[in-house]
């Protein structure tokens, strides 16, 4: 009896519409953190300042803020000091935007990467939105370190159970901007102009989610757009959770929840599909 | 027995020519609405799509500890089957199953980050290239052996020379502990000492330590030295599978059907004497060849056709050799020797060049052909013909080359 040989692995034209292998990708654990690493040191080999940067861009972003918005605008706080309003926001939104933009030129940044050697491709915009996890975690800790100064001169703060949501809120930002980001990536390869659109699209969009102003302050026929938006819930149950003010309810967070891993899914199917004949379109 | 490394079973890819898309959103949408309402519109565009088989049914099986030469010409597909083998990209039809794992080396230093230091890239590289962080470690030392680098570890590679980065790059790749290892022309890069400790590299790990090798070149010498097996590819089809000097005779074979000159129209000259087509004669072996090697007792066979050709003057032939750049290098010609011609006045002759000690470095040169008497051109082609030289033995056996930049010619020297 003729025995049938057995083979590790086959390369075939099958395109399966989702896979998320789980396995090969942990085979690959250590590039995944060595991408980590390198993002990391060749962000601060390149300035001057280093990683001072991270704290300077959300500092002059609230303080413009503070100006433009709380001072000539207006616009109310919900009784908040200024920064500790403008803060969270700020930090969040940089976090979530960063893993739009840098997923949404994956496959353009690395196209000679992806054209010469092979590894579960998912890894790369994995690793970028855990690297920017890092400068997150960073501007966390000045936004603390303010809050615990701020209560030093008087403000009362209001911890709340729900910090302990804040892992949970940073993966749903997580999980959306790479859901989006690499919808945005998978559709650029094809049509090159939606690249065009990202960026100012990222900036205009957050004025559709509570960064600059409270949902309590929306008129009350726009609140319910602005409730569409994923991250309005997520911005204000983490004010919520620090300062006491915003709105938290369940519902939303289960609206959120749903919607980011609908976009996540989406994300990650359409990544797979472009993934492999990327290579022959470029 | 030994176990079957990797299986191609009619692997076949194909590109489509031209635009893949409108390249428009819009445009694209559009074009779907109307596939919609009307399906025979979409199944005429599909056709219209210009299909181009890059490979075709290609198959073959390599054993456990096989070194296989991949070789072609340029645009035979060997790159896209290294790429359909290295899962960069997917084949169209057909499937490959093997055993093992797979590190690919499609060139050297893919991923290399300039701002980290040598140390840092020789894990990234290592990671990228399917490297765990203990294979890396426990190699580390001999990686940085290999590459000659020590001194410059902490120093970010963008302050490397290119020589330093190439070498650090393949002493990373040299490493992989992979059970296949896939290998494009990377050894055209480096100085010749390099490569040649590249080569040595590659023999030890297919012969060595059992480990199946893929290799493209076009240098038939490091195939030949290297590898156990060897595909021949034409435009995308199997030309042969098997005896590695059976195939690289196939291949030099087809070569030499591309050199006829008698095609070709870009020529000057009343045409009374013509240049047919010219030969390499190997001197040694007496046989028509285009592998070349500086040292070789060489001989032109020039084949001429005369057509009511008028002797009334000294004939010249001359070749001119030019290298890769378009510099003349040398002349050969009879009126710089003084030597007499005996053509013939009509129909087809000969006439026999030879070269004693072919002092042409390793390189691409090429040769043009000028027939002239009297003042009177007959026949005169610009780069007629290339031709190149792919080893060395100017010197004997296993002596080293000119470096890479000190030239292109030999001199008979000696030390005395």
């Amino acid at each position: 009896m003729k025995e049938q040989p057995k083979y590790d692995w086959t390369i075939k034209s099958e395109n399966p519409w989702f896979k998320l292998d789980l396995v090969n990708t942990w085979e690959y654990k250590d590039l995944f953190f060595l991408l980590i690493k390198r993002d990391f040191i060749a962000f601060y080999k390149q300035t001057i300042l280093g990683p001072l940067w991270f704290f300077i861009q959300p500092i002059l972003t609230m303080i413009v803020f503070s100006f433009v918005f709380g001072k000539i605008g207006n616009i109310s706080t919900n009784n908040l000091p200024k920064p500790l309003f403008y803060l969270p926001g700020i930090i969040c939104w940089n976090y979530f935007a960063e893993c739009i933009l840098k997923n949404s030129t994956v496959f353009r940044d690395n196209a000679n990467l992806f054209s010469k050697v092979y590894f579960p491709r998912i890894i790369l915009p994995m690793s970028i939105v855990f690297s920017s996890m890092v400068r997150f975690f960073i501007q966390l800790f000045l936004f603390i370190v303010i809050l615990v100064i701020y209560s030093f001169k008087g403000f009362q703060i209001h911890l709340s159970i729900t910090i302990l949501l804040i892992p949970y809120l940073l993966i749903l930002m997580a999980a959306l901007g790479q859901g989006l980001g690499l919808i945005i990536s998978s559709l650029t390869t094809k049509y090159r102009d939606l690249a065009l659109l990202v960026n100012f699209g990222v900036q205009l969009l957050m004025f559709s989610t509570t960064v600059t102003y409270p949902l309590s302050a929306a008129p009350n026929n726009f609140k319910f757009l602005i409730e569409l938006n994923p991250m309005t819930t997520i911005l204000e149950t983490f004010r919520y959770a620090f300062l006491g003010q915003g709105t938290f309810s369940i519902t939303a967070i289960l609206y959120t929840t749903v919607t980011t891993i609908i976009i996540f899914l989406l994300g990650i199917i359409l990544f797979n599909k472009v993934e492999k004949n990327f290579i022959d379109t470029i | 027995m030994t176990n079957t490394a990797i299986k191609v079973e009619n692997v076949s890819k194909s590109y489509i020519k031209g635009a893949i898309s409108t390249g428009t959103l819009s445009r694209d949408i559009e074009q779907k609405i109307v596939s919609i309402f009307n399906p025979k519109k979409q199944l005429a565009l599909k056709q219209d799509a210009n299909l181009v088989w890059s490979l075709k049914d290609i198959n073959f099986e390599l054993k456990q500890g096989e070194a296989l030469g991949i070789i072609g010409k340029n645009g035979a597909g060997k790159s896209t089957l290294l790429k359909i083998l290295s899962r960069v990209t997917t084949p169209t039809k057909g499937a490959i199953k093997g055993n093992g794992r797979i590190a690919s080396l499609l060139e050297v230093g893919t991923g290399f980050h300039p701002e980290l230091s040598g140390r840092e890239n020789i894990y990234l590289n290592g990671a990228i290239l399917g490297m765990k962080r203990h294979e890396i470690k426990k190699n580390f030392d001999e990686i940085v052996d290999f590459s000659g680098v020590e001194s410059y570890l902490d120093t970010p590679v963008k302050r490397y020379s290119s020589g330093m980065y190439v070498r650090l790059a393949f002493a990373v790749a040299a490493h992989l502990e992979s059970e296949i290892l896939i290998v494009d022309e990377v050894l055209a890069v480096g100085d010749a000492d390099f490569q040649k400790k590249c080569l040595g590299k590659m023999g030890s790990i297919s012969k060595g330590q059992g480990r199946t090798v893929l290799f493209v070149s076009h240098n038939m010498q490091s195939i030949q030295s290297l590898c156990s097996k060897a595909l021949l590819l034409n435009k995308g089809t199997m030309q042969g599978f098997g005896n590695v000097q059976e195939m690289i005779n196939n291949y030099m074979q087809n070569q030499e059907n591309n050199i006829s000159l008698i095609d070709r129209t870009d020529r000057k000259g009343d045409g009374k004497v013509k240049v047919i087509n010219i030969h390499f004669i190997d001197k040694k072996t007496e046989k028509i060849t285009n592998n070349l090697y500086a040292g070789m007792r060489l001989v032109f066979d020039i084949e001429l056709a005369s057509n009511q050709f008028k002797i009334s003057s000294n004939l010249e032939i001359s070749l001119g050799i030019s290298d890769q750049y378009g510099n003349r290098i040398t002349l050969i010609s009879n009126k710089v020797s003084g030597q007499t011609l005996h053509p013939l006045t009509n129909g087809n002759w000969s006439q026999k060049i030879m070269i004693n000690h072919l002092p042409l470095a390793i390189g691409k040169y090429t040769i043009t052909v000028f027939v002239a008497s009297g003042g009177q051109i007959h026949d005169w082609v610009i780069d007629a013909l290339p031709f190149s030289i792919e080893s060395d033995s100017y010197f004997g056996e296993l002596v080293h080359t000119l470096p890479t930049g000190q030239g292109s010619f030999y001199l008979d020297f000696t030390y005395l």
